[in-house]
């Protein structure tokens, strides 16, 4: 292994981070607020079908549509849990269902196949630098609003103490809407990305990265740095998997492509023996009464 | 929890029930009138015009013999997965991993069918590969149960882990055990295969129902009297319901999540069979897309209860044959929506029912719907 394949490692696991981090910093947003985000895996798939379909309009109409879209999801969820207090984990599962159902039959509709959008020649040349700073400004920011800003405080005392909250004058509501909105925009700049850098729609692509999120929110103990870390983890995972796939190692292939799972669910083995200091959101799941 | 007549019956109780069924009904009429909004405003991007389509439904379903023996095959698989998820759901668990358990069991049957020695009779054969598909099924199942147990680790995120998993697994194993240049396994052997029923009723000719419908219909019997009428269904809703309580009673509530999850895995495990012993005789790579997720629908919309999913398995075995039927018009896709807005509908307005329920005078109240019909809230991690 030169200097180069490192290197080229190094790069790789920046490219792939976007998506899992972005997601992951979505999900702690939302969860730290007590609304628990299976969803995350739909509002991926779903921004990076708004964001083809939005791609014949020329590169900052795909953004916009993405992004867009994300947040319509998330808009839904909210009003699904939050609004109706509709059970969180299966309403979210049913919204990733809804996704892939809603992305095939509208990739059928405007390209005329179940499976993938044709290459979207707009969004060559687009810097997937830019997103890669922004990931970056997002994890300081979201720390930032969580820890040190008005809106963050009443977010994560809805998320441990809800009755408290309201009885200090805090719509419990309210906060909780605005953190499932956040998390959707947040979260559809990761599917953005993933169109952006493949540079075309294909079924299920979003590929378990937001389930995966997931599990690295609750490994990053519901705070944005380690979550944000622990992100890039599971990226690496995947980076090294497709680095080896190319090397001359001769790995089955299908190890190599379970890799980010499998060490998804080692890390949260080894977090649940170890059992860390920081715990879950007291009021997660609970719906507001 | 045990359905008692309502408390007040000699009070109007006709009435208050019919006030109440009403209002049970609610979600099944509010998910109805979404799935059909969305039929229409989506059957609009294809210009298809709806009255042809929902002809074409018709002709395809429940318009033929041919029609309704496919619609009983298609619902087959479904009333194993939704038994699958009711199940885990009532002893307060949610697996969505039935597609990773489902594939599973269905190459462990297809293997087990296959590799048999020639002379051992059906009578062994059939429960042998159903037993190994189950078996298999419960290993993946039970996995996520035992690493809630052990490790906390939140069976959402791990049976979803483990589908991903199971997913790359079987493609690897696909390597080693297809016929060469192409997806599938090697067929089973007779004496292993589940015979399909147009060899009784010629009428089904050309349909691919097989008597696996008769092990669904045989395991939702199971389901029912297990859970209502044993020790360990008791047990298992008791630790669904409030596992505290449960703990506190002296159950062991890590063994029996570990119990429930690995139960509910090999139903999902058996929902292979209708394909590899009854229809193709074989494991094909991807067969089984969609059959764990649609087992959810089944399950939330059945309510967790045995004729609910029965019934559920019925409308969802419609949707998935009448997809097939008007796929020239509108892609089959469509089917995968309307069975989320099903579940989504049904999700939400579940808790304004049962709000609306409580506020019933006391004298109107009947017995509340039982809450372990759908997870409780505060469930753990994610």
């Amino acid at each position: 292994m030169s200097a180069a394949w490192w290197l080229g490692l190094l790069l790789a696991i920046l490219r792939l981070s976007v998506p899992y981090v972005t997601a992951a910093l979505g999900g702690t947003l939302c969860e730290r607020a007590g609304v628990i985000n299976i969803a995350l895996e739909g509002f991926l798939l779903i921004s990076a079908l708004g964001t083809a379909l939005g791609a014949s309009h020329g590169a900052l109409a795909a953004v916009a549509c993405g992004l867009a879209s994300g947040v319509a999801f998330a808009a839904l969820y909210a009003l699904m849990v939050v609004y109706f207090r509709g059970d969180q984990i299966v309403s979210g599962v049913a919204l990733f269902m809804l996704a892939d159902g809603l992305s095939r039959v509208l990739l059928k509709a405007v390209y005329g196949s179940t499976s993938n959008s044709p290459r979207l020649a707009v969004l060559e040349g687009s810097g997937p630098a830019l997103f890669l700073l922004a990931a970056l400004f997002l994890i300081v920011g979201l720390h930032v609003l969580l820890y040190s800003s008005v809106l963050g405080l009443r977010l994560r005392s809805v998320g441990e103490h809800p009755q408290a909250a309201r009885a200090l004058g805090v719509s419990v509501l309210n906060v909780r809407v605005v953190a499932v909105l956040l998390s959707g925009l947040l979260t559809a700049i990761g599917g953005v990305y993933l169109v952006f850098e493949q540079r075309q729609f294909v079924a299920l692509m979003s590929g378990g990265r937001g389930f995966l999120a997931l599990a690295a929110m609750i490994f990053g103990g519901w705070r944005p740095l380690p979550a944000a870390a622990a992100a890039v983890l599971f990226a690496s995972a995947e980076a090294l998997g497709i680095k080896l796939q190319a090397s001359d190692l001769h790995l089955p292939n299908f190890v190599l492509q379970a890799l980010p799972y499998l060490l998804t669910l080692l890390a949260l083995l080894v977090r649940g023996v170890l059992r860390g200091s920081s715990h879950a959101p007291a009021a997660l799941g609970i719906p507001r009464d | 929890m045990l359905d008692h007549p309502p408390p007040n019956a000699a009070f109007g109780g006709s009435s208050s029930s019919l006030l109440a069924f009403g209002l049970r009904a609610l979600p099944f009429v509010w998910a109805a009138l979404l799935a059909m909004a969305c039929t229409s405003l989506l059957s609009r991007l294809f210009s298809a015009d709806p009255r042809t389509v929902y002809r074409l439904f018709f002709v395809g379903t429940w318009g033929s013999v041919y029609g309704v023996g496919q619609v009983l095959f298609k619902t087959t698989p479904l009333l194993l997965t939704g038994l699958s998820v009711a199940l885990a759901q009532r002893a307060g668990l949610f697996n969505v991993g039935g597609e990773g358990q489902l594939a599973g069991g269905a190459l462990a049957m297809a293997l087990c069918g296959a590799y048999l020695p020639t002379s051992v009779p059906a009578l062994v054969s059939v429960p042998l590969c159903l037993l190994s598909g189950f078996v298999c099924g419960a290993l993946i199942g039970g996995l996520a149960g035992l690493l809630r147990w052990l490790a906390g680790a939140h069976e959402v995120i791990v049976t979803i882990l483990l589908n991903f998993i199971v997913r790359a697994l079987l493609v690897g194993l696909g390597g080693v055990l297809f016929v060469k240049e192409s997806v599938h396994t090697a067929p089973i052997h007779a004496a292993a295969q589940l015979p399909r029923l147009s060899q009784w009723l010629p009428a089904l000719h050309g349909s691919a129902l097989n008597a696996t419908l008769f092990v669904g219909l045989f395991v939702v019997l199971l389901y029912a009297a297990i859970l209502q009428h044993s020790h360990l269904g008791f047990a298992l809703r008791t630790v669904g319901q409030n596992p505290d309580a449960a703990a506190a009673a002296g159950l062991s509530v890590g063994r029996l999540r570990t119990l429930a999850m690995a139960l509910s895995g090999g139903l999902a495990g058996l929902g292979g069979a209708n394909f590899v012993l009854g229809y193709k005789h074989y494991y094909e790579d991807g067969f089984s897309a969609g059959l764990g997720y649609l087992g959810i629908a089944v399950a939330v919309l059945g309510q967790g209860k045995a004729l609910g999913i029965l019934v559920a398995a019925l409308l969802f075995g419609t949707l998935s044959q009448g997809g097939l039927a008007v796929n020239a018009q509108v892609p089959r896709e469509l089917i995968d929506v309307l069975s989320a807005v099903v579940i989504l509908s049904v999700a939400t307005a579940n808790p304004e029912v049962r709000r609306l329920l409580s506020r019933l005078p006391q004298t109107l109240r009947p017995s509340l719907a039982s809450p372990a019909n759908t997870p409780g809230p505060a469930r753990g991690t994610p």
